[in-house]
């Protein structure tokens, strides 16, 4: 197993480091001179250019430069917001938790419905809820997403006032964050309605978010389910005459488990993505908000470092899905 | 492989009733002909392929014929009708949709906007297979740093998600409906190349190709006339969902600002536009989803029916 971890490990370097070579040259790939985007000045003397260029770093070779940003991003030193002048790795680790708490949340909610839907219409396949449940999977999984959150806010937000339409938090009720979960956060508060108001906040958001990784792990888990009901196994266990409900719960589940475990895996990017769509709608303020705004003020530092976080993040969800995944089927380890 | 009768070819030449070379053309003609029929046979019991196919049928035929089918001009604003709303909402029969907030027929606007999306999934596509297959061609083919060089690559790809990639990448490059989809093909490609360089792999050391190697065909013979035809029933089906992750692809980076710019009436462009009437207007939101919603769901609906078709061992997934 320790081999296999290490296996892996070796195969996450190379990506490691076109990552941080492809958020290294970002900057410089953009049209104008790196200067001038990192300074956020755009008229300027020919000294202060030069000044600004050696002050950069920029004067340098480009290896040089590599190196150098590499450390300092190892060490935790992403740069300088250029608009409101915060350090970068603040900051993201500071909206993060929200992020987490969206895509969890959204995770919770495609697992626990997905992998039950999936079961139902593999356990009655060819059947109307067969028809149904994979039906409204591949809608789900051809949804515009930020349609469907909108189409979600015009009914149940300006509709019917079940829920806001934006935030985290009820503007009303303040309390200093201390995890950045709110619904963690909310309770520790002790304030009245709090923790409620974190909930409504959440429903919204995370149904949006959870609707592709839903529908695929719903389709995931019948194919699976389907594959595993006709195996030998199963069939002596129903042949001992065990009920249909423990065939298909423990016998054909255990063993479907493992395909879905790996589409759970990932989905990670898939969540990271559709982060950026939902959280725009509903102005959450989490990392993929913070990406796109940064785009739009040409925060350009930002969006060099924010990159390069959630790259890492993807892999090193990947990694430990990976470690997962050997876990339950010693046939990986073994090879 | 049921799609290509070339895969039969070289076994073919040696059974006894192929025995002189002017009757093997139309054999494989005919073999081409019940290889399709076999295909079609799988395809047309699956309803919500046959569904998909004329929804995406009619879309084309929309796209091309946008200028006899549409009411109205795309872009011509009427001055007195700004949000005039359906007309089951009361609205009038001149605007069945109703119109935005700059007083342009919905329906005609919808209705162009069919090319853009159909444009954008054929171009992409095309350039993703394209790249695609030839690094995959080139990877596993000839191995060694060759192939290490071309999959790290990949890789880095793969480990951003595939939006925020086009995103940072269309920041690069400028916004754009062009650029936008030189984006979303950079960041589909490595799907088609992961895909073709496994099925190289395979492929490669089955007598047939030895049997052409020792023949003296040459690399790129061997790559593009002998593997590549074997390998193009999964990437039929890739380049199929790539289609509709290509139209999401877009409408989303034109709900960001980021894609095609207005005036066009791209149905994600639209709906950034038409995001702050949402409360006054829904109309205005509703339908260039619902056009994004169709367009996508018919093209997957395809898409698992050419899977199930062309290769029935491969899983649903």
């Amino acid at each position: 197993m320790l081999r296999f971890i290490l296996n892996r490990l070796a195969l996450v370097i190379p990506t490691f480091i076109g990552i941080s070579i492809l958020s290294f040259g970002f900057i410089r790939l953009l049209p104008g001179d790196p200067v001038d985007v990192l300074s956020g000045e755009h008229t300027m003397s020919v000294q202060r250019h030069d000044e600004l260029l050696h002050q950069f770093g920029l004067d340098r070779p480009i290896w040089q430069q590599y190196a150098d940003y590499l450390w300092r991003a190892l060490n935790g030193d992403l740069g300088i917001s250029l608009s409101n002048h915060h350090p970068v790795m603040q900051q993201f680790l500071q909206l993060f938790p929200a992020t987490i708490e969206l895509s969890v949340c959204a995770m919770i909610i495609a697992i626990v419905l997905g992998v039950t839907l999936g079961m139902l219409a593999a356990a009655r396949r060819d059947t109307w809820i067969d028809q149904l449940t994979m039906g409204g999977a591949l809608v789900g999984y051809s949804m515009p997403i930020f349609w469907w959150g909108l189409l979600l806010i015009i009914v149940f937000a300006a509709g019917l006032h079940w829920f806001p339409v934006q935030g985290r938090m009820d503007l009303a009720i303040y309390f200093k964050p201390v995890t950045g979960f709110m619904l963690i956060d909310s309770l520790l508060s002790g304030q009245k309605g709090a923790f409620q108001s974190a909930v409504q906040h959440l429903v919204l958001p995370s149904i949006v978010l959870s609707t592709i990784p839903l529908a695929v792990i719903a389709r995931q888990t019948r194919s699976a389910m389907l594959e595993v009901l006709n195996e030998d196994y199963v069939r002596t266990a129903r042949a001992k005459g065990l009920r249909e409900a423990r065939v298909t719960a423990i016998h054909a589940f255990r063993n479907a488990l493992i395909p879905v475990v790996t589409t759970i895996g990932l989905q990670v990017g898939t969540l990271l993505a559709g982060a950026v769509l939902t959280e725009t709608i509903f102005s959450w303020p989490g990392i993929g908000k913070w990406m796109i705004d940064a785009i739009g003020h040409r925060d350009y530092t930002v969006v060099q470092g924010g990159l390069l976080l959630i790259a890492i993040v993807v892999m090193v969800v990947n990694l430990v899905v990976d470690v997962l995944y050997a876990l339950i089927n010693p046939r990986i380890r073994v090879q | 492989m049921v799609d290509s009768a070339s895969t039969e070819a070289p076994t073919e030449t040696a059974t006894p009733d192929v025995a002189t070379s002017t009757e093997i053309a139309p054999i494989i003609s005919t073999r081409r002909f019940a290889a399709f029929r076999e295909f079609w046979g799988y395809f047309s019991k699956n309803l919500g392929a046959l569904i998909g196919l004329v929804v995406f049928g009619l879309l084309i035929l929309i796209a091309i014929f946008a200028p006899f089918v549409a009411p109205h001009d795309p872009d011509n604003q009427f001055r007195d009708f700004l949000l005039a709303p359906p007309v089951w909402q009361g609205g009038t029969w001149q605007f069945i949709l109703g119109t935005d907030p700059l007083g342009r027929d919905l329906l005609s606007r919808l209705i162009f906007g069919s090319r853009f999306s159909l444009l954008i999934g054929l171009i992409v596509v095309t350039g993703a297979l394209f790249s695609g297959v030839i690094l995959g061609l080139l990877a596993g083919y000839f191995r060694g740093w060759v192939d290490v060089v071309i999959m790290r690559i990949m890789d880095v790809i793969l480990a951003f998600p595939s939006l925020l990639l086009a995103l940072v990448l269309v920041a690069i490059l400028g916004p754009g409906l062009v650029n936008a989809m030189i984006a979303i093909a950079i960041v589909l490609q490595p799907h088609f190349a992961r895909l073709t360089r496994a099925s190289v792999m395979a492929e490669k050391n089955r007598e047939y190709i030895v049997s052409a190697r020792l023949a003296g065909a040459g690399a790129f013979r061997l790559m593009l006339l002998t593997i590549l035809p074997n390998c193009l029933a999964p990437l039929i089906v890739q380049a199929t969902l790539s289609f509709s992750n290509a139209i999401l692809e877009a409408a989303a980076l034109g709900f960001l600002g980021m894609g095609a710019q207005p005036p066009t009436p791209e149905w994600g462009t639209m709906l950034a536009d038409a995001r702050q009437y949402i409360l006054r207007a829904s109309w205005v939101v509703t339908f260039p989803g619902l056009c994004i919603l169709i367009t996508v769901l018919a093209i997957n609906l395809m898409g698992d029916g050419l899977r199930d078709a062309l290769d029935p061992k491969l899983k649903r997934s």
